[in-house]
């Protein structure tokens, strides 16, 4: 069973590492969580996020949430911000799209055309 | 919403936006008496009994330009359904406290589902706040109190390093399933 005094042995593992992690995040995913985002699924959309980023050890990516960004009936909407790009809004997300996101996108720094909300708009 | 754990995590992203340092969340399940109570606390910035009136009855409410939010609303619906009830308890300046209860067998309450995942939405994302997490199913109970948790790991690892938060995943699934005995936790199906 998992107890708190195992925290002991993970700070002294971590300390040593934290120096490493200091990088700025360059790339920030942002996941809409209003009481919209909630209902249509962005839970697990963002838990697939965190588990593919984590997967793939992307140290310079980071996952964080927002409120309301205005366009519930596009619900669960994602944001992805990289240094020097124009945001991407990725909409009607799902965790199996979180995860071509991270892939095509984060990794490789391909756009996931189809699933931007210019895609569905038109 | 289809599941409560996800109004949990709905509910609680108010505490968070009302600038609270400190939030308890109880999920309490009582089969004796056919009960599963639902409790979020926050030291937030509170409401005014006017403000609350607005909150939980917005249907009721001169239109207003402010937008009408529908989160605390759907809660109290979701408890009203389910032969159960729902309070706001709020002080300006001081706090607020969510109270949903339901009836465990009521044909219309949503499986509480995976809390869990609720709990590991909000505490890696939000390091600067402590959560404190109570869990009791008849008679066998646990808790989590990220003060604890931060007094042992000290002013240089946050809550959100990757070997805390996966620690922090073992913790609440060992313990949920130690409660649960390996069946869906307030499953309903
Ligand atoms: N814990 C809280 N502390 C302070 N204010 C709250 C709290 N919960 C709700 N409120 C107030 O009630 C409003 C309505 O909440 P809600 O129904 O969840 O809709 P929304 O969050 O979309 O506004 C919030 O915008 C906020 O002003
Ligand atoms: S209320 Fe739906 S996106 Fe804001
Ligand atoms: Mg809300």
């Amino acid at each position: 069973m998992k107890s708190l005094a195992e925290l002991q042995a993970i700070k002294n593992k971590v300390r040593a590492n934290v120096e490493m992690r200091e990088g700025e995040a360059s790339t920030r995913i942002v996941v809409g969580m209003a009481t919209c985002g909630i209902a249509a699924g962005a839970r697990p959309v963002l838990n697939a996020f965190v588990d593919e980023v984590g997967k793939r050890q992307l140290s310079d990516v980071m996952v964080t949430q927002t409120g309301c960004i205005g366009i519930c009936q596009y619900e669960p909407v994602v944001e992805v911000y990289a240094p020097g790009k124009e945001k991407v809004t990725y909409v009607k997300m799902t965790p199996e799209k979180a995860v071509r996101v991270v892939n095509d996108h984060i990794v490789n720094g391909n756009v996931v055309t189809e699933y931007t909300i210019g895609a569905a708009t038109k | 919403m289809r599941e409560l754990s996800l109004n949990v995590l709905d509910i609680t992203q108010n505490s968070i936006k009302a600038g609270a340092t400190l939030i308890g969340i109880d999920i309490l399940e009582n089969m004796d008496l056919d009960r599963l109570t639902i409790r979020i606390s926050d030291n937030g910035c509170g409401m005014s009994e006017e403000q609350v009136q607005k909150v939980v009855n917005p249907f009721y409410t001169t239109r207003t330009t402010r937008k009408v939010g529908f989160g605390v609303p759907f809660f109290k619906m979701a408890a009203q359904m389910a032969g159960g009830d729902f309070s706001i308890d709020s002080t300006l300046h001081k706090g607020t406290v969510v109270t949903a209860w339901f009836q465990l067998s009521h044909i219309d309450r949503p499986p509480l589902g995976d809390i869990n995942a609720t709990l590991l939405s909000l505490i890696p994302f939000n390091p600067a706040i402590d959560f404190v997490y109570n869990r009791a199913r008849d008679g066998l109970s646990f808790s989590l109190d990220t003060r604890e948790m931060r007094q042992i790991l000290g002013p240089d690892v946050p809550l959100n390093a990757p070997e805390t938060v996966q620690w922090l995943r073992e913790f609440l699934e060992e313990n949920e399933a130690e409660l649960t005995g390996g069946s869906p936790s307030g499953a309903s199906t």
